[in-house]
């Protein structure tokens, strides 16, 4: 059997669930046995090629991350949503109660240091998207991984199940628990 | 009271008539998922979680508002029912701000055990991301509506029990909220007596102490029941 190919994303969220992902400490050499992780912000690689399995962190917050899921579903057999941000918004999602000329005035204005009060608008700035939204509200999800951060035995049962052709359950190991 | 003979999940049972389906179903270690109930208060039937299916009725119905009648045939779990159980959930979710993240209740919450329990591996309904306040005006707690699932169990402990109804309950719909006294802050309520049993029977992270930080909430629904089991007594 050919190694299947991974590929780790990290949009709108903390990083926190790719430390979690790092926390599987020595069980990643089993990972790394029945697959290779081709593209992820721990590893070279610039380009996302065809994977067998993405695992997404993070929210739908800009029209850079929005294209980024798109592309990456495309690119992907599998789609894994990882944590709350990306199945729920959770703390990414919290400024959606404002508006986003609201979000922005708040951290750039209110701040008490851009005493000039200017507004980031580099042409090669990400854009603020309106809502923050999770994956599938854009993309279908094959898989959820809940938790913030979602712990490192729940995130290798998981991926070790998918690896081996079999269904993660939520009776075992896969317990839904957010937060 | 008199014994009569039911029916919960195919298995015969002699239960006491007056009872309702969840009091008869409890007393036989049948377990209902339920929010709004609480032992020893008034049942309102507003979660629809303990709804059961009962032969002969097109309409599902809910286990705590409705009494056990003889030959009763009742279903408490079933493919239909859990579809329902799963999606009432996912409304809870969508409907305010649910952040399990950065909730004082975290780890100590009703609703998200109820997650847990009924496998809520997401939300299938676009979430609302309504505004709502947060009241932190008393001096000792706050309500945050964003986390307030509508069970009214307050409402209910600070009527029937503490007797001061400093709670009540506003507008319909999405827009329906719990107010203090004639909706004014918290702080400035003239019935409440501070006697935290409001914070205690909360499922959520909605109503807490102001000494509690992120995760350390830890509700005591038991003092109030037993509360009101020793209020019975006349001595």
């Amino acid at each position: 059997m050919s190694k299947k190919k991974i590929a780790t994303i990290w949009l709108a969220g903390c990083s926190g669930c790719h430390m979690s992902l790092l926390d599987m400490d020595e069980r990643l050499l089993e990972v790394a046995k029945l697959a290779d992780i081709v593209k992820s912000p721990v590893v070279d690689g610039k380009e996302l090629p065809k994977v067998d399995v993405a695992i997404v962190e993070g929210a739908v917050a800009s029209d850079e991350h929005l294209e980024e899921l798109k592309h990456i579903r495309r690119q992907a057999k599998i789609l894994v949503a990882l944590g709350d941000c990306a199945i729920t918004g959770n703390v990414s999602g919290i400024r959606n109660r404002v508006t986003k000329e609201q979000a922005l005035e708040r951290a750039y204005l209110d701040s008490g240091v851009n005493l000039d009060g200017v507004l980031p608008t580099h042409p090669v700035l990400q854009k603020l998207e309106d809502r923050v939204r999770p994956l599938h509200e854009e993309v279908p999800v094959d898989y959820y991984i809940q938790g913030c951060p979602p712990s490192a035995d729940k995130i290798f049962y998981v991926i070790s199940e998918i690896l081996h052709g079999r269904e993660p359950t939520t009776e075992g190991d896969g317990e839904v628990k957010y937060g | 009271m008199s014994k009569i003979s039911i029916t919960i999940n195919d298995e015969p049972y002699k239960v006491e008539s007056g009872q309702t389906i969840m009091e008869a179903c409890k007393e036989h270690n049948i377990k209902i998922p339920s929010m709004c109930h609480f032992d020893g208060l008034t049942d309102v039937g507003a979660c629809r979680l303990c709804l059961v299916e009962i032969e002969g009725q097109s309409k599902l119905l809910p286990s705590c508002t409705t009494q056990v009648e003889p030959n009763q045939k009742i279903r408490t779990h079933s493919d239909r029912l859990s579809g329902h159980r799963q999606m009432i959930t996912e409304l809870f979710f969508s409907e305010r701000n649910h952040v399990c993240a950065v909730c004082v209740a975290n780890g100590n919450c009703e609703l998200q055990d109820l997650a847990t329990e009924v496998g809520m591996k997401h939300v299938r309904f676009p979430y609302l991301f309504q505004e709502c306040e947060v009241d932190a005006s008393h001096a000792m707690f706050v309500i945050d509506h964003n986390r307030c699932i509508m069970c009214t169990r307050c409402v209910r402990v600070c009527s029937e029990v503490e007797g001061a109804h400093n709670w009540d309950v506003k507008n319909r719909g999405y827009k329906v909220r719990i107010i203090s006294d004639f909706d004014t802050p918290w702080g400035e309520s003239e019935s409440c007596t501070s006697c935290r049993k409001c914070v205690e029977v909360c499922p959520t992270g909605s109503l807490w102490s102001k000494d509690k930080a992120q995760g350390q909430s830890k509700k005591n629904p038991q003092m109030i029941k037993d509360l009101i089991e020793k209020r019975k007594v006349n001595l």
